[in-house]
């Protein structure tokens, strides 16, 4: 299926749908959203490519294999967990600085645990996706 | 007393399975990185071990939530016992698991499945909130789906199929049993469940919920009726990943019983009987089912079921002797079942079969691994002094006190059987002269020497922890002693968990 229509709209959605990922991820701690639905949308935003242009092309811009984003993603949620420990904490306390940082907003160890899963759901749905199609050719 | 590392098993089984996802297809640096973090996790499981039982009660606040509200991860001494049996078989599995593991199941990912495998094993063991301990049971299912049906051949998937319709209806059980529960007290936290469950004045309902959790942990360890998923898919999949199933997932079931039922619902009369018949009946059908198998693993997965059966009684007697000869027999059997699966895959090794009828001769052939695998199966039987004989007598001595003379005669069918049927396994297979009409091929002589020492060394460590338990029998009841006071003297518990 290869539509211009589509295609041109892509090029504009793409990068929409990526900010528009972001956005959910850093506002997900107080208000609706995180890591996990920034992650589908993420992901809705590659695989939305490979229907226009094929998914040997969206290979190419994503570069590596989505399946590395897992582990990297399951090691920032994993550090994030772990870091408290090393402040004398239990597992799994926010901790935070002090100022909020323009536009982001406050940061904290939570928001990179979100970042980790952001990371695996994009690595696990795209593995998916990518290995059914591809085996379809 | 809090303690902020008490997650620390749980952690290193984690870390090790991401940084094993980073090595993913690379299969050698997989296998010295399974090595090295199980070896890691036995170390802090020692120390956590040591320090429990040196200090008391470790508690941990997850997040800093304090207890009622937030989860809280305590590490007593039966938990930490267990958590310390785990790292031990986990150990000895990825070293066999090294070498006796077709390399394609490592491509595909067996190393990192069993870290979280583990992982979950250990969560579930620390975790002090029952809808927590779903979730571990949640973690450790779905990676024993991964490991059970890896390399997708017909029979693999065919157990596969079986274990987790099964499995999904356990927990459909235990998820409705949580939920009813929670609807009863308005909490989730272990220590304030057993306060609160007290005062509900509806005890009917409580008692109706507690059979949600024994048909739900039931089928997790296999007791009759549930039963029949075990065999028909543990001699499906390779025995490294067998006896991780058969030594530890069946006893996170009978983990979760000890600890639901000594903690929240103190068994009445009505739970006691229930328990009670479940328990004859499973000794009754799993040493009668694995009279008449003649493939190794399926006997094997047979007493499994059987065994569980001892375990059960124990709990259903509720007394000190009794509970003292479950968890001992429980100490004793993580060790023994892993241990036998670990052999089966020797055998099929030496012989290129599982099927007694085939084998033969292997004694003539090799009596040294013979002997050590004698050792286990000796164990096995619980011929004195060796492991499996001391729980007995306490469970004899408990039943006899309170006249359960079924489970006596129960306790003694299921002993005599297990020796014959070890018996004839051990002559079949080991003294009997092959079948001459078709040529066995020995995979295990053209091996290296190392890979030798691989596949036999995991069970030499088994055995000579089999052996410990055995001969120094006295440390192992001081342990299984204050495990069992902490089941029948729930305070400390809570007062650890909520700080009154």
């Amino acid at each position: 299926m290869r539509s211009i229509i589509l295609q041109t709209a892509t090029k504009y959605l793409l990068p929409i749908l990526l900010l528009f990922s972001v956005f959910l991820l850093l506002r997900g701690h107080y208000e609706p959203g995180g890591g996990f639905v920034g992650g589908l949308v993420a992901s809705i935003a590659f695989v939305l490519h490979s229907f226009a242009f094929g998914t040997e092309n969206t290979m190419k811009i994503l570069r590596r294999k989505p399946m590395s984003l897992i582990p990297i993603g399951l090691g920032i949620a994993a550090l994030s967990v772990i870091a408290p420990t090393f402040f004398g904490l239990p597992p799994m306390t926010g901790l935070w600085f002090e100022e909020p940082i323009p536009v982001i907003g406050m940061i904290g160890s939570s928001l990179f645990f979100d970042l980790g899963v952001y990371l695996v759901v994009i690595g696990v749905v795209l593995t998916i996706l990518f290995t059914i199609s591809l085996t379809e050719d | 007393m809090i303690d902020n590392h008490i997650l620390a098993p749980v952690f290193i089984h984690l870390l090790t399975a991401i940084v094993q996802l980073i090595a993913w297809r690379k299969t050698v640096t997989q296998r010295f990185l399974s090595i090295g973090g199980t070896f890691l996790g036995l170390l802090i499981a020692i120390r956590l071990f040591t320090k429990v039982y040196n200090e008391g009660i470790l508690t941990m606040n997850a997040s800093n939530w304090d207890a009622p509200f937030g989860i809280v991860f305590v590490a007593d001494t039966l938990s930490t016992t267990l958590v310390l049996l785990t790292s031990i078989a986990g150990f000895a599995v990825s070293i066999f698991s090294a070498t006796g593991l077709s390399r394609q199941r490592m491509r595909y990912g067996y190393f990192p499945i069993f870290h979280f495998l583990l992982m979950g094993l250990n969560g579930a063991f620390l975790t002090g909130d029952i809808f927590n301990l779903y979730v571990w049971f949640e973690v450790i299912i779905i990676s024993s789906f991964v490991l059970m049906t890896l390399g997708g051949r017909k029979a693999q998937l065919e157990g596969g199929v079986k274990y987790m319709a099964m499995n999904i209806l356990a927990s459909t059980f235990f998820l409705t049993g949580i939920g009813i529960l929670y609807g009863i007290t308005g909490t989730l936290n272990m220590a304030d469940l057993a306060l609160k469950i007290q005062l509900v004045q509806n005890q009917t309902l409580v008692g109706i919920t507690s059979c949600f959790f024994i048909i739900g942990f039931g089928i997790k360890s296999a007791v009759f009726p549930l039963y029949f998923w075990l065999p028909s898919s543990y001699h499906t999949p390779p025995s490294a990943v067998a006896a991780t199933f058969g030594g530890l997932l069946t006893k996170v079931g009978i983990y979760a019983m000890y600890r639901v039922f000594s903690l929240i619902f103190v068994p009445d009369e009505f739970t006691k009987d229930l328990l009670m018949g479940m328990a004859i009946l499973t000794i009754l059908t799993g040493a009668f089912g694995a009279l008449i198998k003649t493939n190794i693993r399926r006997l094997f997965s047979y007493l499994i079921v059987c065994h569980i059966g001892f375990m059960i009684g124990g709990l259903a007697m509720f007394n000190k002797a009794a509970l003292m000869g479950a968890v001992f027999y429980l100490i004793h059997d993580i060790m023994v079942k892993t241990n036998l699966f670990l052999i089966a895959g020797v055998i099929r090794q030496l012989g290129g079969t599982m099927d007694m009828t085939k084998l033969g001769g292997i004694y003539k052939e090799y009596p040294k691994i013979s002997l050590l695998m004698a050792l286990v199966l000796f164990s096995l039987v619980g011929i004195p002094p060796l492991s499996g004989f001391w729980p007995k007598i306490y469970l004899f001595q408990a039943a006899f006190e309170y006249n359960q003379y079924f489970y006596v005669a129960a306790l003694i069918i299921g002993s005599f059987f297990t020796l014959y049927v070890i018996a004839k396994m051990w002559s079949e297979v080991f003294w009997k002269d092959p079948s001459s009409d078709e040529v066995i091929e020995d995979k295990f002589k053209p091996l290296p020497l190392f890979r030798k020492i691989l596949l036999i060394l995991p069970i030499c460590i088994l055995c000579s922890v089999t052996l410990f338990i055995g001969l120094n029998a006295e440390a192992v009841i001081q342990v299984t002693e204050r495990i069992v006071n902490q089941m029948l003297d729930t305070r400390p518990y809570i007062e650890a968990v909520l700080g009154k």
